[in-house]
């Protein structure tokens, strides 16, 4: 058991602090959360910045055009930015996590050349297309058809909780090509221009209020043959191999923003007196409890997927990040559960508080991402050894 | 940054899991929760082969006649003591290794009395040494306390409640007590039910200072506390998860219903996440990351007992099954070394 880190990661983070703190304060001011393109340009600007400093794709492959960081870098990365309250990926999540990590690997040279650059650059953003209304947490049940005619693939269908669908370039998208085959065995992974003739978009408002997700409606879609990543019917191990470039860092800055947010709630009742009210002191001492274990867990599902890397491994910390998820999911929503203590009734029934937006959108941890059943189905039949039922 | 052991590290738990397998198993726990005889010595030579495997000297210097290793070596041997359920006052012998004559070999048994937590005192009349941590540090015979023995919820670790006069008599100083207590002691008092704990002495009745830092003391017996219970937590999820396995009822093995399946995932996350935070706080010996270590693997040992307890169905309520065992070990530990009111208390002040 070794919690330091060797010289080379402390010169890492120290070079990035450095500059953070030089380019940080040029930031332009946000942009409202509402304004779409104006959040579009604000995170690719972002990612031009670090892709300009050397550090777009930091956990990429270098053959790729990424930095070749290990998971402990990517985890100093990730921790370092969010104390320094930098933006986050924003936008180019889909690109930077998903998509461009399977074309990385699944891709041809010709795709790779094609697709990544821009990524990395921030010049164009990604979408994902793989929920259906009929297949979520069995998303193996998608339906959206794609039927070859010539060079090109016809695609109808539906897809649901596209993020980023108003401003993306592309979408990494799941079809069926085979009705008949077993169902894993059936999808195709395509990259779907989202300029393409036959998409509508329609944005789903959120229970905050928010049009966080879009409705994408395919009739007729064509998608050339050419944009198809790895071999027709193979789409689901090809989806498989990006989810498993999940190395464990998924909520990095995510359990040190709840840290900060703690202290916050800390502060706010000291200053409005609920700070005397003994049960919600040690809920909060309870909190504090949880993300200081929440942070080793991370920082242990990483050093396994570290290690995994070094045996020449997948990196993959294994079902250690359904674990990590299950309890930092719960963990959020009591925390802004406390945040609603802590504001008392004129700060808890305001729609307008942070804290009351971030109380809505934590309705959606213990679902997004698979939920927290299929989490503890995961956990139970893959760890635990238990049967399979139904 | 690497979580996982050594090749020393995974050869002693090795080790501590292989002598109490062969020394304190199954048998051996069903056996002494059978006699349930309160008051029940220790079994004096197992304490001796613990000591001379290294349980109480294993962070002393090799010149002390210990094993020089660390405080994540003892976590782990703990793990396997709370794994195994073996019964006796564990912690408070390790910490008096090298204080108290004859605890580092165990020769001598030393229990403790902890003033700020005022929790009974286990294995009274097996211990020699009573280890009292308050301000300041001491030690004492066990015959000078005034007690009252108590029929103790967990079979095989009898307790004895210690008037509140003592505490004063060592010039601590004394915190408030709940007015129940004081009630009850005021009570027990005019009924006489406290006396001279009837303890043959066997080291000397005196009571000596003791020079060591009860901060640091109280820290390391939260957690090694702590990786008692985590053993706990990890034994009832076993026991659970074999038992869903095997179990068939409608046709199936139980293990195979998702109301089933999710209760043992549960105590897994509750497991793993206890793990992290106790496994690094013996590398920190960070004051609030070993608060945090107690009170979420008390947290685990108490709620994967009572899953696993419900996981058995009828039988968990069965003083036949093991599980109950785990739960009333539990329950003692999570009221040793500070409860989690009082670590929740002292997270949220620093905060």
């Amino acid at each position: 058991m070794d919690l330091g880190h060797t010289q080379e990661e402390e010169d890492f983070r120290r070079r990035l602090r450095t500059w953070l703190a030089e380019v940080l304060p040029e930031l332009p001011p946000r942009p409202d959360p509402l304004d779409w393109p104006g959040r579009r340009a604000y995170d690719m600007g972002w990612q031009r910045m670090l892709h300009d400093a050397g550090y777009a794709g930091l956990h990429w492959p270098e053959d790729a055009g990424g930095g070749g960081a290990t998971p402990t870098q990517h985890l100093i990365y990730l921790e370092e930015t969010e104390r320094a309250d930098a933006p986050y990926v924003g936008a180019g999540f889909v690109g930077q996590l998903h998509a461009g990590p399977t074309i990385a690997a699944e891709g041809t040279p010709a795709q790779r050349r094609r697709w990544l650059p821009p990524i990395l650059r921030g010049d164009e953003v990604w979408c994902q297309g793989f929920s259906e209304p009929g297949a979520g947490s069995d998303l193996a049940s998608l339906r959206t058809r794609a039927v070859r005619d010539g060079d090109d693939y016809v695609v109808t269908g539906s897809k649901i909780w596209t993020s980023h669908a108003e401003v993306a370039d592309w979408c990494e998208l799941l079809v069926r090509t085979d009705p008949q085959a077993p169902r894993h065995r059936g999808i195709t992974w395509l990259a779907m221009p989202m300029d393409a003739p036959g998409i509508t978009v329609r944005p789903l408002r959120t229970l905050a209020g928010s049009t966080e997700f879009a409705e994408v409606f395919l009739d007729e879609v064509r998608v050339p043959v050419g944009n198809r990543v790895g071999k027709e019917n193979d789409g689901w191990r090809v989806t498989m191999v990006t989810l498993s470039f999940e190395r464990g860092t998924a909520f990095v800055g995510e359990v040190i923003a709840c840290q900060r947010v703690l202290r916050s709630l800390a502060r706010t009742a000291r200053d409005n007196g609920r700070w005397d009210d003994p049960v919600l002191r040690r809920r909060l001492g309870r909190l504090q409890a949880e993300f200081t274990a929440l942070w080793r867990l991370t920082q242990w599902n990483v050093s396994e997927a570290e290690h995994s890397l070094r045996r020449g491994g997948t990196g993959v910390p294994g079902v250690g990040g359904s674990v990590f998820k299950l309890r930092f999911s719960d963990a959020r929503q009591e925390l802004y559960e406390a945040a609603a203590q802590v504001l008392g009734a004129c700060g808890s029934l305001d729609a307008d508080h942070a804290w009351t937006q971030e109380r809505l959108s934590s309705l959606s941890y213990t679902i997004a991402a698979g939920t927290s059943q299929i989490q503890r189905n995961i956990v139970a039949e893959r760890i635990l050894g238990l049967p399979k039922g139904r | 940054m690497d979580f996982r052991l050594s090749e020393d590290q995974e050869a002693l738990r090795r080790g501590m899991r292989e002598l109490l397998e062969a020394r304190f198993d199954h048998e051996a726990l069903r056996h002494g929760a059978e006699a349930e005889s309160q008051g029940a010595a220790l079994d004096a030579g197992l304490w001796k082969e613990l000591g001379e495997a290294g349980l109480f000297a294993l962070r002393l210097s090799e010149q002390e006649g210990g094993v020089g290793l660390g405080l994540p070596e003892a976590v782990l041997v703990f793990e396997e003591a709370g794994r195994a359920l073996l019964p006796g006052p564990l912690v408070a012998s390790h910490l008096a290794a090298g204080l108290v004559p004859g605890a580092a070999d165990g020769s001598v048994i030393v229990t403790a009395l902890d003033l700020e937590a005022r929790t009974p005192v286990e294995h009274l009349s097996s211990s020699a040494r009573v280890l009292v941590l308050g301000t300041t540090v001491s030690a004492l015979a066990p015959g000078t306390l005034t007690v009252r023995p108590m029929r103790s919820v967990d079979p095989l670790s009898p307790l004895h409640a210690v008037a509140e006069e003592d505490e004063r008599a060592d010039g601590e100083e004394v915190r408030e007590h709940e007015d129940e207590h004081r009630e009850e002691d005021r009570k027990g008092r005019k009924a006489g039910v406290y006396g001279k704990a009837g303890v043959e002495e066997r080291a000397g009745a005196g009571r000596e200072s003791l020079q060591a830092d009860p901060v640091r003391l109280r820290r390391e017996a939260m957690l090694l506390t702590a990786a008692q219970q985590l053993g706990s937590a990890g034994r009832t999820l076993d026991m659970a998860v074999a038992h869903a396995r095997t179990r068939e009822q409608f046709g199936q093995p139980i293990g195979a219903f998702q109301a089933v399946k999710h209760l043992c995932a549960g105590m897994l996350v509750r497991l793993e996440t206890s793990r992290s935070v106790v496994y690094a706080a013996s590398v920190t010996e960070d004051e609030s990351e070993a608060l945090a270590a107690k009170l979420l693997a008390d947290e685990a040992a108490v709620a994967n007992a009572r899953d696993c307890l419900q996981v058995h169905g009828g039988m968990g309520f069965t003083w036949e099954a093991e599980v109950h065992l785990h739960l009333k070990r539990a329950w003692l530990r999570a009221e040793q070394w500070g409860t989690a009111g009082a670590a929740e208390d002292k997270l949220a002040a620093a905060l």
